[in-house]
């Protein structure tokens, strides 16, 4: 029964933003109250599924019930479960701080692009089929484009474009690399590929490792690895608050991207050998110093918590670039406290633009805004938690990456130097921004925004992020207790190979066997199945082979 | 054919690489498509080049092409047509905020 559940966090937020656009246009109220409904209703999904996963091996729901290889699955495993919590969180704080700060009136149709958001997210979390987690990638991307822009404006639009021409030639390198791996490997079934790529010669790798290396490169424009992280500070600095926040979540579906493939289908003990490893670390060391340095140049609030997003992505990718089962489980723990403080810099960056009138984000100086003492707080808790001091999960997520990557001392450098860096630059922002007013105190404070709805619940929303790190913290004992176990699934691909592939011998059988109309569908593919352990991966017969090239003949098994 | 469909996806791809890199955003919309169309064709080799054979497996049926790629080019079509429309209105919709349509961002727009 559970396994129907997996496809709901996908068909829920598809079903509701049609509703939403169609049905409730023109009613702003209606619209919040169904999208608060529909976060809501996300998150407890999530949490169930996440229980459901976290008791067992990963669940699979095969859409249109055909066997994997030939259908697309969806795989709920712990490391899906946790990003899809992590994503309903983040959704239901971002929909109530919007509401709350009047965003979602300064444009058309927030609600459903959030909704349909959500659907790309939660889509490519938990996809088990290559070609399907490009088709999610486009849902959450075409989402992303409208929520980007939304509010309008010449510098919005202006880096909207940019924005998007970066990521359809992303996509465009995602297609070459799927086409390389799909003509290497004959299968983008996710677990079926793991087995293919495993089987293949060890002298025989030059092509499946190209699309390999292919694939890094889309994954890391996604989630801002250097050379690949222009995009993201004109993208973050101008998109609305809340989007921005939400964003955060959007670099994170590209590390999950990569921690996926590069333990499933190609683990660092298998046909690739350490590529992925030797691309990542030097990639990761260079994000995460350009992003500290980054910090300590900005000219604004809202770059400086752009960049430290960059820097955070860094850190944690020198986690991930380890590929071993402590590292992973640091690295996991880091993703959900950099997610959380990410989002929460951007909308206390929000609350701070929204009160300083004119002013924006800059470093000038500026009179006391409204909630002054308020947003200090704030600020100086959410810093203190990106640059890694103590006492929050900030310092726990280092402590942890720094005691998995025992040994390395160019990279205890390296993340200790940049965090002096961080907390230089934020020192920098934070004392421009919220300790000179105190010399202008007598000055009127600037206007607030005409169109906001109620402060009170956008600092409810942002304080509620705040909260998170806070339990974040307390429980960091339990917290990365299960992400070792997420980790130590992660690293037995077996699991996820045979929950996938496992039983679809045993299930065509049982279909033959029930009824006559099922047995015309099962013999093509047993005749398929017969045809795969032959030698091409591809159904070609012998009279229409191409000529085969040197690559090919050896690729098949 | 295969130098045919090979060089083709070449000159595709290197043309589409030339135009995106331009300043302003019409060129750059049309690089976008020329990079769709090359990525387009090279999914559709991926398959193995056939001519002439049904793409669909039943009895009586020896030789055949294999029907993935065909299905994944439909796909791909499909998207980088919306996409290319999506990207065509965003930049009309800067070109009228902005008054022109250069495709970088200066110092003052990059830091707002």
């Amino acid at each position: 029964m559970m396994e129907h559940w997996i496809v709901a966090p996908v068909v829920l937020p598809a079903m509701l933003a049609p509703l939403i656009v169609l049905w409730m246009r023109y009613d702003l109220v209606t619209q919040r109250v169904a999208s608060v409904l529909g976060m809501s209703a996300l998150l407890i999904l999530a949490i169930v599924l996440m229980v459901s996963a976290s008791n067992g091996p990963p669940e699979v729901y095969r859409l249109g019930d055909w066997e994997p290889p030939y259908g697309i699955v969806l795989v709920l495993d712990r490391l899906s479960a946790l990003m899809l919590v992590l994503n309903a969180i983040l959704g239901l704080v971002v929909v109530l701080y919007a509401i709350g700060s009047g965003w979602d009136r300064r444009g058309w149709h927030f609600h459903s692009l959030m909704q349909f958001q959500m659907m790309g997210i939660n889509g490519a979390f938990l996809t088990g089929d290559a070609f399907n987690l490009f088709v999610f990638f486009e849902v959450l991307l075409i989402a992303s484009y409208g929520l980007m822009i939304h509010g309008g404006g010449k510098a919005r639009l202006k880096s909207g474009v940019q924005y998007v021409v970066y990521n359809l030639a992303g996509s465009t390198l995602f297609l070459f690399a799927l086409g390389t791996i799909y003509a290497v490997a004959g299968t983008l079934n996710m677990a079926d590929l793991a087995q293919k790529v495993a089987k293949m010669p060890a002298d025989d790798t030059a092509l499946i490792a190209v699309g390999a290396a292919l694939l890094m490169l889309v994954f890391a424009v996604k989630a801002a690895l250097v050379p690949f992280q222009f995009w993201l500070p004109a993208t973050y600095t101008n998109a609305p608050g809340p989007v921005a926040a939400l964003f955060a979540i959007m670099t994170k579906v590209g590390v999950y991207a990569i921690v996926r493939v590069y333990t499933l289908i190609f683990p660092i003990t298998g046909t690739t050998g350490t590529l992925a490893h030797d691309l990542l670390l030097p990639a990761a060391l260079v994000t995460l110093v350009i992003g500290m340095v980054g910090i300590l140049g900005a000219r604004d609030l809202g770059r400086a918590v752009t960049y430290s997003v960059i820097g955070s992505v860094g850190t944690m990718m020198l986690a991930f670039a380890q590929f071993t089962q402590g590292a992973t489980a640091a690295g996991l723990y880091y993703l959900v406290h950099s997610t959380l403080v990410a989002a929460a810099l951007f909308l206390i960056a929000d609350l701070v633009r929204e009160r300083r009138g004119r002013w924006g984000l800059s470093l000038v100086d500026a009179p006391l805004m409204r909630n002054h003492g308020m947003l200090a707080a704030f600020f100086f808790i959410g810093a203190l938690a990106m640059a890694g001091m103590p006492p929050l999960s900030g310092f726990l997520g280092k402590l942890m990456i720094l005691d998995a990557t025992r040994g390395q001392w160019g990279l205890w450098a390296t993340v200790l130097i940049t965090s002096l860096i961080a907390i230089v630059g934020f020192a920098r922002v934070g004392s421009q921004v919220f300790w000179r007013p105190y010399g202008f105190a007598e000055e009127e404070p600037p206007e607030l925004p005409k169109d906001m709805t109620s402060p009170a619940l956008a600092f409810t929303a942002t304080g509620a992020l705040i909260a998170g790190l806070v339990a974040l913290t307390a429980l960091a004992g339990p917290v990365s207790g299960w992400m070792q176990g997420t980790a130590s699934q992660l690293f037995t691909p077996a699991i996820y190979i045979d929950a996938v592939m496992g039983g679809a011998e045993e299930r065509a059988q049982e279909a033959a066997r029930i009824g006559q109309h099922a047995h015309g569908h099962m013999e093509v593919i047993d005749e398929m199945r017969q045809e795969d352990a032959g030698s091409d991966p591809h159904a070609t017969s012998p009279q229409t082979e191409t000529p085969q090239t040197g690559h090919d003949a050896p690729a098949a098994h | 054919m295969e130098v045919l469909v090979s060089s083709a996806i070449g000159v595709l791809t290197a043309a589409g690489i030339y135009m995106i890199l331009r300043l302003r955003s019409f060129p750059v919309v049309i690089g976008m498509s020329l990079l769709s169309y090359a990525v387009n064709v090279f999914l559709f080799a991926t398959g193995r080049l056939v001519v002439n054979q049904p793409p669909i497996l039943r009895e009586g049926v020896t030789s055949y092409t294999d029907p993935i790629p065909q299905a994944l080019v439909l796909t791909a079509i499909v998207i980088s047509f919306g996409m290319t429309a999506v990207v065509v209105m965003l930049a009309l919709g800067a070109f009228i905020e902005a008054g022109d349509d250069r495709i970088d961002l200066d110092e003052s727009e990059g830091d707002q």
